[in-house]
């Protein structure tokens, strides 16, 4: 496949880009932020993101989706990353929508899709235990009672745990800690007993969860994908995410590159423009050419996804890696290059860096994932 | 089947009859890089053999037109026979800087009597080019080159020189820049011309690099004629054509150290020499720097791809060029530097057999001056800050 976008995703692009620039630009991250919204993103946003159909676009059309692939869903995650719009759409209609589409029967995707293509049902996948991220480090338990199971544990740092309806979480249900095989998931009813939710605001304004376990009592048709076998979807998902993620990193980059590059073109000092300074020249071709890797690499990533090409862990692994330096590099550069205004809160710029530091950090930063490509390429 | 997969299908079968076995194997050595021209001395009977079916075919030249020996192939149709060959590893029929970069430059501005004259020599390879740009005093700033051709009617005289001409000692043909008008300005007075290095009044002298190898001559030219017919399009166009020629030329350097299908990843030595410890690279440190450069080297790789997706066919890459050029050495001049680390003390033995004469240590140093030639680093990066993105000064 051609590594360019083609017609109907072009067209994709250019109407996420006008919905967002009107209604969701970054004023709208500050004006959240300075309400201390509690979900931490907008429901009436939320509910013209489902109208224009991108909580329908991984969604098989069986289930009342768009079926229009992950090269979709990057698309409006690159523009959202422009944008800084918070919103569920990554661990909703990305990884929750991919564990049911790898790991669900026929019931479960029947039950939770058709809601979550129409924007009324948001997932959040719980994973962790610890301060880093550690996706087969599992020491909940699940225990078998009767028919079902019952959950015990900890799971911390889940991204839109405090605004799920149903959890994905990941149990030992047999094994010791750090084994891959042993681990199964399980759909959990936020609001059910036993479950309680701590929400907590990160950087930007956006919010995260640590979720407490306490012989939470559900039954044998919540187990996601095979018993013992959880790894098999819940890594897939992991990827997904890392490369959903990267989209996001690769729109944020741009523009905040964007942003610096104008900047370096009107501000004058010595009577000239700074950008005419070779000393700044430079950094920004480099950067400019870094961003340009970028785009190769998601766009390639994403039709790699859709393709259920064999060699994604490497991939999900190599694109996070390179995104998260090249973002942050990106984002860090940007402020230095507007000088003191750039450390001011009255302008924009600082949040990109903000927004880029919980992306990367979140599913795995970028030593996680070069330690990681480099054991999937055997060394 | 639709056509496009018909054609890979004929693509195959034709290669699995006609690509020799021993030329499906990765390089040993530069010997095994075959140049052809008029001095070329075959290695072998298959890299002949193999050089004279492709060139019948055109697939020297893909996408060059029929008519001048080229292959006729579209950017899709290209793609897939380039595919099939890495597909069964097979070496390029052959390098030249005639297909890479003097082709391209003729093809757009060249008169139909000199395509017809050169181009399918080329694609035959039977006429090897060098390439006469740069002088003792006109480095980053090529245009106030001096070399000075006089007007004679329907001939010029031209004395001067030209340095860093790669493999100049064995070229049969140069395309060089001269000053054919002393009046005019600095980029409107040079012109584009071609012409034979048997031409009496020619001399070369090699230059022997820290590498102790010597890949470049200086050239002499000591009233030396030189054809008016052979100058490419207008006489004023020189330097605009040259530039349009350099785009090719740092596309081509851009792929150098470029991963041949078949070859060991830089990873895979290093597992060999420094082994494992419970599954990871014995130096953890050492081992951060191969991942990284192994991530790098596949992001450029993507990129040379889509640039050459959103380009036409056997288009220019346009300022581009400069951006895959700065990435490429740079990654180059990395990979060198990593095999050094990798080998230890063994990559500092310069002469016998079992070091290969030094092969691994001669390539490292080679390949500093990768963000040299072709425009340094630096002149790439002022391209693309003033050409892509538009900064002032």
């Amino acid at each position: 496949m051609a590594l360019a976008l083609n017609e109907e995703q072009l067209m994709l692009k250019e109407s996420a880009k006008d919905f967002l620039q009107q209604r969701a630009p970054v004023s709208h991250l500050r004006e959240l932020r300075d309400s201390a919204s509690e979900r931490g993103y907008s429901t009436e946003l939320w509910t013209e993101m489902a109208e224009m159909g991108w909580t329908a676009i991984l969604v098989p059309e069986q289930y009342g989706g768009l079926e229009y692939g992950y090269s979709g869903l990057g698309i409006v995650l690159e523009e959202t990353g422009r944008t800084l719009t918070p919103n569920p759409l990554l661990s909703t209609c990305l990884m929750g929508v991919t564990a049911l589409t790898r790991g669900g029967s026929a019931e479960q995707c029947e039950k939770y899709l058709p809601e979550v293509a129409a924007g009324n049902h948001l997932l959040a996948l719980a994973v962790n235990e610890s301060s880093r991220h550690a996706p087969h480090s599992v020491t909940t338990t699940a225990k078998k009672r009767g028919e079902g199971f019952r959950l015990t544990g900890r799971k911390k740092a889940v991204i839109d745990g405090h605004n799920a309806d149903t959890l994905i979480i990941s149990a030992r249900t047999r094994g010791s800690a750090q084994d891959s095989d042993g681990i199964s998931l399980f759909l959990v009813p936020a609001d059910g007993p036993g479950v309680s939710i701590e929400r907590y605001r990160v950087l930007d304004t956006h919010c995260a969860a640590h979720i407490t376990l306490e012989n939470v009592k559900v039954g044998p048709d919540s187990l996601l994908g095979e018993l013992h076998q959880g790894a098999a979807v819940l890594d897939p998902v992991l990827d997904a995410g890392a490369i959903g993620q990267s989209a996001e990193l690769l729109g944020l980059a741009q523009e905040a590159f964007e942003r610096t590059l104008e900047y370096l073109k009107e501000r004058k000092q010595f009577g000239v423009p700074i950008g005419s300074f070779q000393a700044l020249q430079h950094r920004a071709a480099v950067m400019f050419g870094d961003i340009e890797q970028c785009k190769s690499i998601v766009i390639n990533g994403l039709h790699a996804l859709d393709k259920e090409e064999e060699n994604i862990p490497e991939l999900a692994s190599l694109i996070k890696a390179k995104l998260s330096e090249t973002a942050h590099n990106v984002a860090a550069e940007a402020i230095q290059m507007h000088g003191g205004i750039g450390m001011t809160d009255e302008f924009d710029i600082g949040f990109f860096l903000k927004r880029c530091q919980i992306l990367e950090t979140f599913l795995g930063d970028r030593y996680f994932h070069l330690d990681r490509f480099a054991r999937q390429r055997g060394y | 089947m639709n056509e496009l997969e018909q054609f890979r299908s004929e693509v195959r079968a034709w290669l699995e009859a006609n690509c020799p076995e021993t030329m499906r194997q990765p390089y040993r050595s530069e010997a095994d890089v075959c140049w052809g021209g008029r001095n070329w001395k075959f290695q072998s009977d298959d890299q002949q053999a193999w050089l004279r079916r492709m060139a019948e075919k055109g697939w020297t030249a893909p996408s060059w037109p029929v008519r001048y020996g080229g292959g006729g192939l579209d950017r899709e149709h290209a793609k897939i026979l380039k595919q099939e060959l890495k597909r069964i590893n097979a070496r390029a029929p052959m390098y030249s800087f005639g297909i890479s970069m003097i082709g391209p430059a003729l093809l757009k501005y060249g008169s139909e009597a000199l395509k017809m004259q050169h181009l399918p020599p080329i694609v035959r390879g039977e006429i090897r080019w060098v390439q006469g740009y740069s002088e003792p005093n006109a480095g980053s700033d090529l245009a106030s080159l001096q070399a000075r051709a006089d007007d004679m009617g329907d001939h010029y005289i031209v004395n001067g020189s030209k340095i860093w001409t790669s493999y100049g000692d064995q070229g049969d043909w140069m395309f060089a820049l001269v000053r054919t008008d002393a009046e005019a300005s600095k980029h409107l007075g040079i012109s584009l011309i071609l012409f034979d290095m048997k031409t009496p009044g020619i001399s070369t002298r090699p230059i022997r690099l820290i590498s102790g190898k010597s890949p470049f001559t200086e050239t002499f030219f000591e009233n030396t004629r030189m054809e008016k017919n052979q100058v490419v399009g207008e006489a004023s166009q020189g330097w605009t054509i040259a530039k349009y020629l350099l785009t090719h030329e740092r596309e081509m350097i851009g792929q150098t150290g470029n991963l041949q299908s078949g070859a060991e990843l830089l990873s895979q030595v290093a597992v060999k020499k420094l082994g494992l410890d419970h599954g990871r690279l014995a130096n953890p440190v050492l081992r951060t720097d191969i991942a990284r450069f192994e991530i790098d080297e596949v992001c450029h790789q993507l990129t040379m791809e889509r640039a050459r997706d959103e380009a036409q066919a056997g288009a220019s890459l346009g300022p581009a060029a400069s951006m895959l050029k700065y990435y490429g050495t740079e990654l180059n001049k990395r990979r060198h530097e990593l095999l050094m680390s990798v080998g230890c003390h063994d990559a500092l033995v310069w002469e016998g057999a079992q070091s290969d004469d030094g092969h691994l240590p001669r390539l490292w140093l080679r390949s500093k001056g990768n963000s040299i030639e072709g425009g340094t680093s630096e002149i790439q990066l002022n391209i693309v800050a003033k050409r892509i993105l538009g900064l002032p000064g």
